[in-house]
């Protein structure tokens, strides 16, 4: 049952957005975000859906995986909505018993709505198009100027993916533990909350000191295998810009140039 | 002088309490002297805490005597320069699968330790491909490793440490956790290697069955050497190896039961049909066992 779950929500097919540099895609999903904030009428908003939509067609994704993101973040979004509607002042709309809803208000919420809709719908098209592995690889080489303020980055990025890898490994394992618990008689699923949460310590003691053990022999297998840092490593699978991944880079500049013109009109 | 020497290794751990004051030692590994030559097939047999790990780790330069030396092709394990020659000399595969795999794809983990070498990226590729040849796992390469079974996560592990070019590969116990099936594929790749690639073997395990084809048998107890030989000149010595808590093969233990009742069979015999032709050949060529 545990094993089911899925890191990351990637969607396997082809498309052109799959095969693109993770570093395109990190950098324009950032500057997707940032373009955001950035207009001041509606039709920055047009634009950048537009966009959007362009950029979904062309990832071959299922437009249902993009929505499946939203639906966690529906509360955040119907708080952040109902706020804007009754506490931004100004000219009255309607008012009933203590309730005022402003012509402010309402454009507020309908512009932090659209915002922030946007924003998760761009944020996963990056996700659904990448695999974790590759994430984590672009991550690296972007953040690589940083070293000179002594940023582990190289560590960094091998602790992500060293975790990636055994996400699954201890989830498998903690499957097992609980099996084993319950065969003792152990309860995992009824009484209060409180009570329900004290059965999973005998769940997380062994589940702990096998990670501990399981980091231990790996990192021996590492040392074993000539792993000494990122200094002096090469690459399997080195990320070298194509003719795609530039054109991509001036598709996100051309977005930015339209929407930031068009949106602050 | 050998690819793998030791001349009076021996190593201490310490147990310390928790206020960090010495409890006591315990001698895993007492005065071994240990000659490999190149290419040979070496077994390390021993039950658990007889010191056979221990020795292994020592080769890798994971841990260094505390008294005696170990040289891995002519370098002393012991100068820090030549650290990491030396793991590449002598590649290291471990019990636990799981945990020594770092790749989340087959040809990515193959491809860690050529990467750590600095070998260039094109080189790795070339390398990663004839290491998976090797094992039979080539057409596994694009898969997740939490999909195998035992005994392909442990060929991928062997295939990690083919591709740094080792001259000698040390495996500890690589089939404890593998199932009979798991167990089979992995020691023929490695006895693959050592044929076909001269690449010298040193197998570590408490699995008789697995020992039967190498070329010269050590078996340890309390970290001391307490038999050396040919298969056929350990698994003669039944009791002794009883005395050791070591179980014979099924056919050795046989023939040796059979020799005990007082049939003329040869000493130390190792297979099936070693002991079909002895007691076909009793039989007086009569008639054949079928």
């Amino acid at each position: 049952m545990l094993r089911d779950i899925t890191i990351g929500q990637y969607y396997q097919t082809e498309s052109l957005i799959h095969k693109m540099d993770p570093r395109v895609k990190l950098g324009g999903t950032l500057l997707y975000i940032i373009s955001l904030f950035f207009f001041r009428n509606f039709w920055g908003y047009v634009a950048a859906a537009f966009f959007l939509g362009l950029v979904i067609r062309l990832s071959h994704v299922p437009f249902r995986f993009m929505v499946k993101g939203m639906k966690s973040i529906l509360f955040l979004l119907l708080i952040t909505v109902v706020f804007n509607l009754f506490l931004i002042p100004g000219t009255e709309l309607v008012s009933f018993w203590k309730l005022t809803i402003t012509v402010e208000g309402v454009r507020t919420a309908v512009t932090m709505a659209i915002r922030l809709t946007l924003l998760i719908i761009g944020s996963s098209v990056m996700t659904l198009t990448t695999t974790p592995n590759n994430l984590t690889d672009g991550m690296e080489k972007m953040m690589k100027p940083l070293k000179v303020f002594h940023v582990p980055v190289h560590e960094v990025a091998m602790i992500m993916s060293i975790a990636l890898r055994f996400i699954p490994i201890l989830m498998e394992e903690t499957d097992k533990i609980m099996k084993a618990q319950i065969a003792r008689g152990a309860d995992f699923e009824s009484g209060s909350l409180v009570k329900r949460a004290r059965a999973l310590v005998p769940l997380l003691v062994p589940l702990f000191i096998s990670a501990f053990r399981r980091a231990n022999d790996l990192a021996v297998a590492m040392e074993a295998r000539c792993y000494r840092g990122g200094d002096g490593r090469t690459k399997m699978k080195p990320l070298v810009y194509q003719r795609r991944d530039r054109v991509g880079y001036l598709c996100i500049l051309i977005y930015l140039v339209v929407s930031i013109t068009v949106g602050r009109l | 002088m050998g690819i793998v020497r030791t001349e009076k290794l021996t190593y201490e751990y310490i147990r310390r309490d928790e206020e960090g004051n010495v409890e006591g030692i315990t001698t895993a590994v007492d005065q071994v002297d240990l000659d490999v030559e190149p290419g040979e097939f070496i077994a390390i047999l021993g039950h658990n805490g007889s010191g056979k790990s221990t020795l292994a780790k020592h080769i890798n330069a994971i841990l260094y005597p505390t008294e005696g030396t170990v040289w891995v092709d002519g370098m002393d394990t012991g100068d820090e320069s030549k650290v990491w020659n030396i793991r590449q000399t002598a590649g290291m595969v471990f019990q636990n699968p799981d945990n020594q795999i770092i790749g989340q794809v087959v040809e990515e983990d193959v491809g860690f330790g050529p990467e750590n070498m600095g070998v260039p990226t094109r080189e790795i590729w070339e390398r990663v491909e004839e290491s998976l040849k090797a094992v039979g796992m080539y057409e596994y390469r694009k898969h997740s490793p939490n999909k195998l079974s035992g005994g392909q996560k442990q060929r991928v592990s062997i295939a990690g440490v083919l591709a740094m070019h080792p001259k000698c590969i040390v495996l500890d116990e690589p089939t404890a956790m593998l199932d009979p099936r798991g167990r089979k594929e992995v020691i023929r790749a490695v006895r693959g290697l050592n044929q076909v690639e001269g690449i010298t073997l040193i197998l570590i395990t408490h699995y008789m069955e697995e020992i039967v084809h190498a070329d010269r048998v050590f078996v340890m107890d309390s970290g001391k050497i307490a038999m050396e030989g040919t298969p056929r000149e350990i698994f003669s010595q039944v009791e002794k190896l009883k005395s050791l808590r070591l179980d014979v093969p099924q056919v050795t233990l046989l023939a040796y039961e059979l020799q005990q009742r007082g049939i003329a069979l040869p000493d130390g015999i190792l297979t099936t049909e070693e002991l079909a032709d002895a007691l076909c050949g009793l039989a007086g060529g009569k008639g054949r066992i079928s």
